[in-house]
Parts: structure tokens; sequence; C-alpha cells
């Protein structure tokens, strides 16, 4: 299993059945293949809508149906279209449950980091910033390292996308929860020691005596 | 009263150095034909507020290969490697606001209102130079509202009175900004007889909508 796939089998298990998800361009876009027969979520597409679905084999794309990185998709039976303002009044409002993001770097004070490299790539922070602010839950689907480097730090280098905590940080190396103590590891993957993880890491884990194996989706 | 126009006559009137708000999301909802237009008559100098500049070539990416845009204030720019090339080299100058803040700054300036107060951004290189507040424990960002001379919209279908009605993810700012300009241009996809949209149906009222342009 390629560490992409990994990372999106065990984020799927946060989502809850009646939950409504805003999953990121790229990487989190795969958790939507993972959940569990019965888990029946609701995705958001920020551009403006609520049903977000993959477009079904066959089915002729429409040119005003598209997710929010502009590819053509499908819409569920109880799917809704709203402007960018709703859009994101159910985001800032308290109305998204959770919201799966791509990171750059993420540190001991939870803050994620996404949305630009000074002087080399500043593509915009688009809805990075009201989603992180914003929804109840936030999950970062990232890998661990980049090019050998950590990503998680114990503070960010690059410019934060919001201050706020978020929940939970998932790799293909484990699972991290910020805490108002630091950050706790959760679980690690499999085959994956405790120790790979911290050599692997910038930032000081609070490691508990126990810390099982990450359960993934089917 | 007939608004309907040709793309021809309703762009003749824009000038350069106008501030455009441009519907669309990478181009999903952007008036193609206004921006054919815009290019074909050579406007320069403009101000283009939108959430995006799509790709080269496509949609709001058209202006920013003809260069005719001096600044940009906009939610993304990462699809668009020639506005990114512009903005490193100088030759466009680029405000990124967050999508949901682009919206409501939007919506404020088509509703009257004084201010956005919102927590996004808080503590980011967003906040630099911004005044924030405090209401019951909680911090907020102050943004100010955003107008425009004029909205170039794009709708599904219009009546004759210019009641427009939207298509799914095509809709996404453009009735924010349809409130927002001194003059509303809305490019559609058919026209048709007065009252023939439900008043249900209707988003953006024909009260704000200044021409009618077909899209061709």
């Amino acid at each position: 299993m390629d560490e992409k796939t990994l990372i999106a089998k065990r984020v799927a298990l946060e989502l809850k059945h009646g939950d409504l998800v805003n999953l990121g361009i790229g990487l989190p876009t795969l958790v939507a293949q993972f959940l569990a027969p019965g888990v029946n979520v609701s995705f958001q597409s920020e551009n403006g809508l609520i049903g977000l679905q993959a477009l079904p084999a066959g089915q002729m794309p429409q040119k005003d149906l598209t997710d929010a990185g502009g590819s053509p998709i499908g819409a569920a039976p109880d799917a809704c279209a709203f402007d960018s303002a709703m859009s994101f009044g159910l985001i800032r409002g308290g109305h998204l449950d959770v919201t799966v993001l791509g990171g750059l770097q993420v540190d001991e004070l939870g803050q994620l980091a996404n949305w630009m490299v000074p002087g080399k790539m500043v593509p915009g922070m688009g809805g990075a910033m009201d989603l992180v602010s914003g929804a109840r839950r936030v999950i970062v689907a990232m890998t661990h390292t980049a090019k050998g480097a950590p990503k998680i730090l114990e503070r960010c280098t690059l410019p934060l996308t919001s201050v706020r905590r978020v929940n939970l940080i998932v790799t293909e190396m484990a699972v991290i929860e910020p805490t108002e103590q630091g950050l706790l590891l959760k679980e690690t993957a499999p085959g994956v020691t405790v120790e790979q993880v911290v050599a692997a890491t910038g930032g000081k884990l609070i490691i508990p005596s126990n810390v099982p194996t990450m359960p993934l989706a089917a | 009263m007939d608004k309907l126009k040709s793309a021809r006559d309703a762009v003749s009137v824009i000038p350069d150095g106008a501030v455009l708000m441009i519907g669309g999301f990478l181009a999903v909802g952007s008036p193609r034909s206004l921006i054919d237009e815009i290019v074909r008559q050579g406007k320069r100098n403009l101000t283009v507020i939108a959430n995006d500049t799509a790709r080269p070539g496509v949609g709001i990416g058209k202006l920013i290969d003809a260069k005719l845009v001096r600044k940009l204030i906009v939610s993304h720019i990462g699809t668009n490697p020639e506005t990114q090339r512009q903005m490193i080299a100088g030759e466009v100058e680029i405000e990124l606001v967050p999508q949901g803040t682009l919206a409501e700054r939007v919506r404020a300036g088509g509703a009257g209102l004084g201010a956005v107060v919102t927590p996004t951004g808080v503590g980011t290189l967003v906040a630099v130079g911004k005044r924030t507040i405090e209401i019951d424990g909680d911090t907020f960002l102050v943004e100010t509202p955003l107008k425009a001379d004029f909205a170039l919209v794009n709708a599904k279908r219009a009546d004759r009175s210019g009641n427009l009605e939207y298509a799914l993810t095509a809709r996404n700012f453009n009735p924010l900004m349809a409130l927002a300009a001194a003059r509303v241009v809305a490019e559609v996809e058919a026209i048709i007889s007065a009252g023939g949209i439900c008043p249900d149906s209707v988003v953006t009222p024909h009260v704000v909508v200044d021409d009618l342009v077909m899209t061709e």
C-alpha cells in the first residue's frame, strides 16, 4: 500500500455517519473511497455545493458541476447548490463537522502552515484559512517528512494558515493529537516503531507507555 | 426597458483603469464572452476582484495573458503560473484574501455594511496592518468592504427584465458581485420572456442588472 492510500484509510475512520465533510484537493480527496458501509457523510465543495460525489462512470461531465479544483463531479440526490457567502457561512459558522487538509508544517502548538513558501510558492490560501478557523474538527493528512526533513516541528517556520490548534495529524507513520500539553503520539503505522516516529519528528512528542498500531479502513 | 446589448457595446463603456468584479471559480461561472471582448478592446490597467485567475488561456487567465491587469484582489493564484510570474516580476500587484473573507467583503460592499468582522486570518500574515476587535472574549479581524465600477457576472438565464437564475457551482461569487458594483453586466446563456423565471427561483433581482449580454 502506498503512503497516501494508508493515510486516507486511517483518516476515513474519523468520519462519522451524518457528518458534513470538506476534503481538500489532492491526498484528502482519496478519503472518500474508504468510508465503511453504512457510514453516509455529505461532502461539501467550497465553490458552492453539498452532495459532491465522484462523477459516475459513463456519465457526461456537466460544465456547471465541478469541485474546488475545477474537475467535473457528480451530485448526490440530496445535493444543494449555493453562493460563496453561504458556502463559507457553513464553514465558519460551525456547520462543517470535519475538514481534511494537506499540510506543509504543523508545530507543537498544533498550528498548521499550508498556504505559502515565501519566495518560492505563493498559490494563495483559497479557502484554507476559513476551513481551519471554522470547521468543528480539523484533520491534517500529510506525509510525515518532505525529502527526509520533518514537517512536524517545534514551531512552524512557514506562514501560518491559522492560530487555531488542529485536532489530529495523520501521516504514513503515525497519528498525533495536538493537545494543550503538546503533541500526543496516539498510534504508529503498521511496521513503524515509536523510535522511528520520534526520529522523523522535529517537535517534541508526548509518548504514552502503550502506543497502539494504527487501524485502517478496509 | 430593453437591457439586451452586444458584448461589444457593454464593454465599450469600461474605461482603462476600471475596477472590475468578475464572477467565476476557476472559470466555472465566468462571463467568457465579456472577457474575450475586454481582450479584443484592449482595456488596460484594470483592477480585478475575483476568486482566482483560472489558468493561462482560460477565463480571467486571458486578461492576465494579455497583461491588462495592474492589480488583483483574489484568494488563489496557484492554478495560473503566468499570474505568479507577473507577480514575481512586479508586473501585477496582488492582494491575497481568504476566500470566505473575499465573499463577505464583496457582500458587505453590496449590502451597505461598513466592515466584515471575521475570525479568519487572526494571527496570520493576513492580519498584518489590520485592526482587530474583541467581542465576548474572542478576537476578530476587521476587514473592509469591496466595491467595483463594474461587475461582470455570468448566469444560466435571465428574463427580459434582468432577473437572474444560476446553475450549480457556476453561481459562486456572481450573485454577491451583482450588488457590489456601480454598473452590472450579466452574461447569460438564455433570455426568456419576463415572468419566465419563477420569482422564488430568481437569485439576483432585475433592479441591480444594467445590461444583459448573450454568451456567444
